[in-house]
């Protein structure tokens, strides 16, 4: 008589490898103090507002403009990143010229360079007296200081999010399936956009809802050149740290909640956008 | 029959074409690339520069001589030597028990490790202040006991331990993944305890990585504003970070000596991304794939 | 733990070889079984051959001997010693990993060395005795020279060779071997065959090897144990699970068959009520199948066939005819026979039971 053996029940997966308990132990000690905590905090905050509290400071008008502004300014702005960032990126994967790597490795700038830094730098080149500034303003456009100029930050900031994202994809594009569009007759123009541009379109999106999101939150590379003249320029991060300067902390949670719920949405999007990429291709 | 046999008049073929573009657009695609990177990327950086000299070597070391200046300097340094080594501690527990161990919660855990990528930086520096500042939930309590952690070391450490949380962990989470666990097996049946273990095999093997985590993990760290922007209270020679000093400079149109300042944290930036390439370029098969932040 | 103290001189090549008792081991994954019940002695300096097909809980059953799974329930024992509650660290098996676990970073000779140097002071070799017993190892797997390389510059043979000299550097009073051969090509498997079973016979060391190839296990073994979804099916020599199969698996795991209908009654067995040399398991009575092996079947006249059929294909191989032959209900069968007669497709033929088993 066999009895049957019962599964053992842990929590993990039985291992001879060791310091399980302590590395997660940790990990999740760490987790909870430096970010679970903290943010839960702004929970708190922002629930003992309640919904008609944030919805009053939502509705502000200086609040809805600054709300405005980061989010419109940032969906046109991932726009043209992901539309340059496709070119960027298909053109260090698939053509070969000087200095390829050279520009591979400056995409990355946006990441390495300070915000502040980049700010500064912009604000310096998009002054009306500035190197690029200057000859715009003879042509009657001012950048700094409107938001073109917080688009040109935006962009700045987005456009390694919107390049990194379609750039592995398109290097594992098969030749062969080119090719094979090629002999059946298809010119180079239906077999872009009939056979190779469809598979990339969720990496696309994706790029763009990780531009998008960056560009709501920034702050640094965005005050300097965007001169914050509430109700034109003045960016919904800007208005929490003058929120926070005028111990307003109830209305800095508000805003900070509103933006946290955009970008979840935004977070949501780009999962949904995943999974569906992996069932219609098999691949994010 | 002799139609079939007849030489059809075929356009000369051009091969090496039949999977890529003309010689011609292919010049005006890269042409339009390069020039927008170099407008949009390239010249700000250079601009730097070009600001930080404009007056001159003498203006631009006039920059150091304020003792502001070094103060700042330390102070970043002081923060980095803190919040750097304590994410390479997180990374290497969190990948370690994410990587070779199978537990239920594992995609969720990733994800929550993740969170600080996600928030806005000036969003990332309010939470301790909500937490810490005078009218925030501990604040009554710190002034109580005499403990300062917003606008003092305490709160920008953990502002930038914050934004700089998942740097390590996602870099070495999939790189340990990849690598499994059967060289740490063959080391435990040699007889070699954990930690020799550790240090001997599994450290050796992810230490690209590591490196490459670090230091993209220092840039920021160094370079983080928003965050640190909200939490240090801009005090002149007490909680000013370079980047903070570069930001009161430039907003006191002392132009020059912001941007002096900010040539550190530029040239700072391309060690950063001339040492990431070298390690991209050479050490490629030992870093994880898959790389945007 | 004897084997592992200090001052070690002789060559690693001499150390007492132990039994291994698996006792009563079950082990489940998540919630598939895995291994059931499962009892296995493995004797003394002997060569032992884990058969079985994927998923039969081999592997697992290796694992669980060196000590890098823990069985649910059971027990195993090196010698009189109960390894049960034993870290793997503390257990001095030498295991070599399927695809050879090789540390990248380390030298060949850094590789072999690697458990000696993990010892704690007190126990470790001179650096000059690591050296030497390294260079020793390396003579063993005729590598001397190589000890500067790193495993990126070996090929497969060569590296399954350091494996297996970095498993005996520790002196394991049992080595494992978890499909030693797996990922090496025809030819290389032969030859470390062959030299796997020399340096058994020079160390005569406690060996179990893990494969799912019936070749390798029956060139290789002393002892061959087959295994079949988590049980033991039958522990022998080659020579006696060839002959006497205890399971109508292990029968199908050895090789060919084809499966007959017959009839049992009082020890005989009939096929088509013709009498077959077959002998019925004592107690075994009424319809039964008769396992037969593509030899034990002969080409015959039809007055003596106990089947028949139409030739589909024939050809040789190696010295050997084989000829397959579909029977009426569009079965085909195996048959290999030496007469050296041509037989042409769509040909009809009689073909008679020279052997088989039946199985209770």
């Amino acid at each position: 008589m066999v009895e049957t053996p019962r599964p053992r029940r842990t929590f993990r997966r039985p291992s001879v490898i060791p310091g399980f308990g302590i590395s997660f132990g940790y990990t999740l000690t760490c987790l909870g103090l430096i970010v679970l905590l903290p943010l839960a905090g702004l929970v708190v905050k922002a629930s003992g507002l309640g919904l008609s509290g944030i919805w009053d400071v939502a509705t502000d008008p200086r609040v809805a403009s600054a709300l405005r502004i980061s989010f419109g300014v940032s969906a046109i702005a991932a726009l043209v990143a992901s539309t340059f960032g496709f070119l960027v990126a298909w053109v260090l994967t698939r053509y070969r010229f000087p200095g390829r790597k050279l520009v591979d490795a400056a995409v990355d700038l946006p990441f390495a360079l300070p915000t502040a830094v980049a700010g500064i730098a912009l604000a310096s080149l998009y002054a009306p007296d500035g190197l690029v500034g200057a000859p715009l303003a003879r042509l009657g456009i001012q950048v700094a200081y409107t938001p073109i100029g917080i688009f040109i930050a935006m962009v700045f900031i987005g456009l390694p999010f919107a390049v990194r994202t379609v750039q592995p994809l398109i290097a594992e594009i098969d030749k062969e399936i080119e090719e094979a569009s090629a002999t059946l007759g298809a010119t180079r123009i239906a077999t872009l956009t009939k056979v190779v541009l469809p598979p990339l379109i969720p990496a696309v999106l994706t790029g763009f809802a990780l531009a998008f999101a960056r560009g709501v939150g920034e702050y640094g590379s965005i005050i300097f050149i965007a001169g914050n003249l509430p109700y034109v320029s003045e960016i919904a991060p800007l208005l929490i740290v003058i929120k926070l300067s005028e111990f307003d902390y109830g209305g800095a949670a508000a805003i900070a909640t509103i933006m946290l719920g955009i970008s979840f949405l935004t977070l949501l999007a780009i999962n949904l956008i995943q999974a569906w990429s992996r069932r219609r291709f098999g691949y994010v | 029959m002799s139609e079939i046999f007849s030489p059809i008049s075929v356009p000369a073929a051009k091969p090496a074409q039949a999977a890529s573009e003309g010689a011609a657009t292919r010049g005006v695609l890269i042409g339009i690339s390069v020039t927008f990177l170099a407008l949009f990327l390239v010249l700000p950086l250079f601009a730097v520069f070009t600001q930080a000299f404009s007056k001159g070597i003498g203006a631009f070391l006039d920059a150091f001589r304020e003792p502001d200046a070094w103060s700042a300097i330390r102070l970043t340094l002081t923060v980095a030597v803190i919040a750097v080594p304590f994410n390479v501690v997180f990374g290497l527990a969190a990948s370690w028990a994410i990587a070779k161990f199978e537990f239920p919660g594992k995609a969720l855990l990733i994800t929550l490790i993740d969170l600080p990528f996600s928030v806005s930086p000036v969003v990332s520096g309010m939470i301790y202040v909500l937490l810490f500042g005078s009218q925030g939930l501990f604040g009554s309590w710190l002034i109580d006991h005499g403990i300062q952690i917003l606008f003092a070391l305490p709160g920008i450490v953990l502002a930038t331990v914050f934004v700089t949380f998942p740097f390590v962990a996602r870099e070495l989470i999939p790189l340990m993944q990849e690598q499994g666990t059967a060289e740490e097996e063959a080391a435990l049946t040699l007889g070699a305890s954990g930690l020799h273990v550790f240090r001997t095999v599994t450290l050796p093997n992810i230490r690209w990585g590591l490196l490459y985590s670090v230091l993209l993990c220092n840039a920021r760290a160094m370079g983080e504003f928003g965050a640190v922007s909200v939490v240090s209270g801009h005090i002149r020679g007490l909680t000013n970070t370079i980047p903070l000093h570069v930001e009161i400079l430039y907003n006191e149109y002392n132009f020059v000596a912001s941007f002096a300042v900010a040539s550190l944290l530029a040239v700072l930036a391309l060690i950063t991304l001339v040492l990431k390439s070298f390690l991209e370029w050479r050490f490629a098969g030992e870093l994880a794939h898959g790389r945007a932040h | 733990m004897n084997s592992r103290t200090a001052g070690h001189t002789d060559s690693p090549l001499d150390r007492p070889s132990t039994t291994i008792r698996v006792e009563s081991v079950s082990k489940t994954f998540d919630t598939a079984a895995v291994l059931h019940d499962l009892s296995l002695d493995v004797r003394a300096g002997e060569l032992i051959g884990l058969l079985g097909p994927s998923g039969s809980g081999k592997t697992t059953l290796l694992r669980i001997i060196a000590g890098l799974d823990a069985p649910d329930r059971g027990r195993i024992l090196f010698g009189d010693d109960d390894a049960t509650g034993l870290a793997v660290q503390e257990r001095a098996v030498g295991f070599v990993f399927q695809h050879y676990a090789l540390f990248k970073h380390m030298s060949v000779a850094d590789n072999i060395a690697y458990g000696l140097n993990a010892r704690r002071r007190a126990d470790r070799p001179a650096k000059a005795e690591i050296k030497r017993r390294v260079g020793d190892l390396l003579d063993l797997i005729r590598l001397s020279g190589f000890g500067d390389r790193y495993p990126s510059q070996l090929s497969g043979g060569q590296r399954q060779r350091v494996a297996l000299a970095r498993a005996l550097a520790v002196e394991p009073r049992v080595l494992l071997l978890d499909e030693p051969f797996g990922a090496l090509d025809a030819q290389v498997r032969k030859d470390l065959r062959r030299w796997l079973r020399e340096i058994h016979d020079r160390t005569g060391q406690t060996t179990i090897f893990v494969t799912h190839d019936q070749d390798e296990a029956l060139e290789l073994s002393d002892r061959v144990a087959v295994l079949d979804r988590g049980r033991l099916e039958q522990v022998g020599t080659p020579d006696e699970v060839q002959e006497h199969p205890a399971s109508a698996t292990v029968m199908k795991f050895l090789g060919d068959s084809v499966e007959v209908e017959a009839i049992a009654e009082g020890g005989r067995v009939l096929v088509r009520g013709r009498e077959t040399p077959v002998v019925a398991p004592a107690g075994i009575i009424g319809p039964v199948k008769l396992y037969v092996r593509p030899w034990q079947l002969q080409l015959a006249e039809a007055e003596s066939a106990h089947l028949s059929g139409t030739v589909r294909s024939s050809y040789r191989t190696q010295g050997r005819q084989r000829i397959e032959v579909v029977d009426a209900e569009g079965r085909v069968l195996a048959v290999e026979d030496f007469d050296g007669v041509r037989h042409p497709a769509g040909h009809p033929v009689g073909l008679r039971i020279n052997g088989g088993h039946v199985f209770g």
